[in-house]
């Protein structure tokens, strides 16, 4: 079986714009979330997030391709751009036809879909639109496959390119597309990860009407805290990471500096409900339980765990428990912590973000804390990492997510080196 | 593991060609185009008035009443098609463990219908108008989600964009988690890009046909195409292991997946490649992939993007595949328009059935280019045993499936 290795990241988080920026955010465990300023949030029940500080101009981008692309794809071509730097690769001598792209977004070019439809509808009087509003590049908005060809183009990649949009757990399946599609030998070299961008009013409302975001509207800063008994939901974010993954030999051919390798990966749905989650915890334990055995390991060599996390109460609980039923008693001794404590829930996005944690975790020996976790629900009675980050060495870390659609996936980053 | 094989043993289609494989099929084969005037709203001043449109479809038939209102009409076509192809398979999902069940769809435009309605509201009425199921209804996994909650498909379920190649990719997928062990898996794509806005954010694309007339509007390969016309539906296909298929005596395995490959043009993200390069190179790994050559392929179901310098580059392609050979080429895609990542799902579906049937379909309101075999009328062929399957998405994207008899 080809082995597949992370050799470059790429985030741009909500207070942590850059790898470095990210980690050490997430480590200190200060929440990034804050009264909403991309519009104004007084009409909505929920009026805070965790908000990006971008400037598309510092990180390249020319004023033609800030108009062409969404947010999305701007933070997706930005983290990118730090990925491949990250990971050394000269692009020049690699080859283009065994490299491709798979990226997650949940819900694409959102922004731009909703702010131009309020132009040519005028503000929504009007069912049949002027097209003659819009703005050019509308169709690479409406279809999101649009930020997986920038990428391809940007960096000349000839391979297979595609956006995985499964939800909430686009973020671990773009990765775990990437992964199958070196391991098949489909590729050599991946870019791989997840963005999103969804902070805008429609989703906003959206959110608001199922009451599943915070309305600490007064509180920003400890409004974002899972597994906590005072939790109100989850605060919506936004960012986006991107891993470069590559065949173990083409990493070392070319002498790479190896992060961790992806040793398993499993997705499972829940069939149940689109939003909702049943406190068993059943279809998350089974994704666990199947990434742990095509990793060929057992419950304890799992060192850390980035937790899905939301903030809500069912996810809290019901995650709480797949953790118990996949991994037994170990599931009370591994350290588990939600970094969506910090930098909210960016949806599709947060899975890569997840997995860059991950991968970091293992090679500084820093788990980063929940924080806000003051007071646990008792119903979540697991070492969630309260407040303070903890030196820990793992050698093998999970991460699991769980998502509208009733998508649950699960995948483990090992340290190259770790025992199996 | 490695051999497990993917077969294809139930087709459900909705589509402007009919709803259900048997009408999807003699539609098809009547040669009947069905691109009209957009009906389902006052599209005078639009900027898109011609669409394939699927008529016919009573949602009521296949969606309850309940879930009606949480879906837009894309998922209802796809649970429409699931159900039908899930019967044409005759296989009933509650008798298999979940977890041997997947559902991969394509994907493109989503629930814009949906989100249309919902961003209206909230726009023209404030945030309390909008519906508790927006956060449901649009994005792009609604789909396969409901698919997963209403047939217990309850493995590694996926949704793939890469805009009209996407559905080529699911069947990849489908097929990758077939031979790593899923017993069955639900592909295909369906789309309902026909609202007001999908279809003026289809107007910015240049490659959008402004022909008024419905049998001229789309006419890939002609020297004087103008573009395409979208249109709406898909179809779904059921994957599985072909000794599994057979051991429950399936009742047609209508092909084997043997074969597929996608490949990035990397040029651009709206203007055409420069060549054909990486188009020709997908089609000749999956032509390799299915372990075959060329001359083993008897019929091309082509892209056909009705665009000057897109179908040049698809003569081009398919001249350096297969030589001078003058393989039989169909888009019987030019009946119903181009239906987004629904298109590559129906190509993929006419190219099972042209596997069983031995028949075809048609190419219609246009004319072969120099040297290429199109089929402009249904055409019987005998032991037709594999057909190549190609679609290429806006902003580059190249997708091939070779498709066998079984």
């Amino acid at each position: 079986m080809r082995r597949v290795v992370v050799t470059g990241i790429g985030v741009i988080a909500p207070g942590g714009v850059g790898r470095e920026e990210f980690w050490n955010r997430i480590v200190d465990g200060k929440p990034a979330v804050r009264r909403i300023t991309a519009f104004d949030p007084s009409p909505f029940r929920s009026q805070i997030a965790a908000e990006v500080d971008f400037d598309p101009a510092a990180h390249g981008l020319t004023p033609r391709e800030v108009r062409r692309m969404d947010r999305f794809t701007q933070l997706a071509v930005a983290c990118a751009d730090e990925a491949l730097a990250d990971s050394g690769l000269d692009l020049g001598a690699a080859d283009p036809e065994r490299a491709g792209v798979s990226l997650g977004s949940a819900v694409g070019a959102t922004i731009t879909l909703e702010e131009e439809y309020v132009v040519a509808s005028d503000r929504g009087r009007d069912w049949a639109v002027d097209h003659r509003h819009l703005k050019p590049f509308l169709y690479q908005a409406l279809v999101p496959s649009s930020a997986a060809a920038e990428l391809a183009v940007r960096f000349g990649v000839n391979g297979p390119a595609a956006v995985v949009s499964t939800g909430c757990t686009s973020g671990i399946d773009a990765i775990g597309r990437a992964y199958r599609l070196i391991q098949d030998g489909e590729a050599d070299m991946m870019i791989a990860g997840a963005s999103d961008a969804p902070i805008s009013p429609i989703t906003v409302a959206c959110f608001d009407a199922i009451r599943a975001t915070s309305p600490s509207n007064d509180e920003p800063e400890t409004a974002s805290r899972p597994f906590d008994a005072g939790r109100k939901g989850f605060v919506l974010g936004e960012g986006a990471a991107v891993l470069v993954v590559e065949e173990l030999e083409h990493a070392r051919r070319r002498g790479a500096r190896v992060y961790c390798e992806v040793t398993g990966y499993a997705a499972r749905a829940n069939g149940f409900h689109m939003t909702g989650l049943r406190p068993d915890g059943f279809e998350l334990g089974e994704a666990i339980g199947r990434a742990l055995e095509e990793a060929a390991l057992n419950p304890q060599d799992i060192g850390y765990i980035s937790a899905h996390g939301s903030g809500t109460k069912q996810n809290d609980r019901h995650e709480t428990a797949a953790y118990k039923r996949s991994l037994g008693d170990h599931a009370h001794r591994v350290p588990i912590s939600s970094i969506k404590s910090v930098i909210g829930h960016s949806l599709g996005a947060i899975g890569s973000i997840e997995m860059a944690a991950c991968a970091m975790v293992l090679q500084r020996g820093v788990v980063p804390p929940t924080a806000n976790l003051t007071v646990p629900d008792p119903d979540c009675d697991l070492d969630y990492t309260p407040l303070v980050a903890r030196e820990v060495t793992a050698g093998h870390a999970l991460s699991a997510g769980s998502g509208f659609g009733g998508f649950q996936s699960a995948m483990i980053f090992s340290a190259l080196g770790a025992d199996r | 593991m490695s051999d497990r094989r993917a077969v294809i043993t139930g087709i459900g289609v909705v589509a402007p060609t009919g709803i259900g494989v048997v009408e999807h099929w003699a539609g098809s084969l009547s040669g009947r185009g069905r691109i009209g005037p957009v009906t389902s709203f006052d599209a005078t001043g639009a900027p898109i008035r011609l669409a394939g449109e699927v008529t016919g479809f009573d949602e009521h038939e296949f969606v309850d009443s309940k879930l009606l209102v949480q879906t837009d009409r894309w998922t209802w076509f796809a649970l429409a098609a699931t159900r039908l192809a899930l019967a044409d398979a005759a296989l009933d999902p509650a008798r298999e463990d979940p977890f041997d069940l997947s559902v991969v769809t394509a994907g493109a435009s989503g629930g814009n219908a949906f989100g249309q309605r919902e961003i209206q509201a909230l726009w023209s009425k404030g945030p309390r108008a909008v519906s508790a199921y927006q956060s449901i209804g649009w994005f792009y996994a609604a789909s396969s989600g409901q698919l997963s909650i209403k047939h217990q498909l309850k493995g590694a379920c996926g949704v793939l964009v890469a805009d009209a190649a996407g559905a080529i990719d699911a069947l990849a997928e489908a097929s990758r988690l077939v031979r790593r062990g899923t017993e069955v898996v639900v592909t295909g794509g369906t789309e309902a890009p026909l609202s007001p806005y999908a279809l003026a954010c289809q107007a910015a694309e240049a490659t959008v046909s402004r022909e008024t007339d419905p049998d001229r509007a789309y006419r890939p390969f002609a020297p004087d195409a103008g573009g395409y016309v979208p249109g709406e539906g898909g179809a779904i296909l059921i994957v599985e292991d072909r000794h599994s298929a057979l051991g429950r005596c399936a009742p047609t395995v209508y092909a084997e997946i043997a074969g597929t490959a996608s490949t990035h043009d990397a040029h651009h993200v709206t203007d055409p490649a420069p060549g054909h390069r990486q188009y020709a190179r997908a089609m000749r790994e999956a032509i390799a992939r299915a372990g075959l050559g060329p001359d083993d392929i008897g019929v091309v179901f082509a892209d056909g993007a009705g665009d000057p310098v897109r179908d040049a580059q698809e003569v081009a392609a398919l001249r350096e595949v297969f030589g001078g050979r003058p393989v039989p080429v169909t888009v019987p895609k030019t009946m119903t328009g181009r239906l987004c990542s629904g298109g590559a799902a129906l190509d993929l579906a006419w190219a099972a059935l042209s596997l069983t049937g031995g028949v075809i379909p048609p190419t219609v309101n246009t004319v072969a280019p120099r040297g290429m075999d199109l089929v402009t009328e249904p055409r019987a062929v005998a032991g037709l045993s594999a057909a190549l399957v190609v679609a290429r998405g806006s902003g580059g994207f190249n997708s091939a499936a070779v498709l066998t008899a079984v």
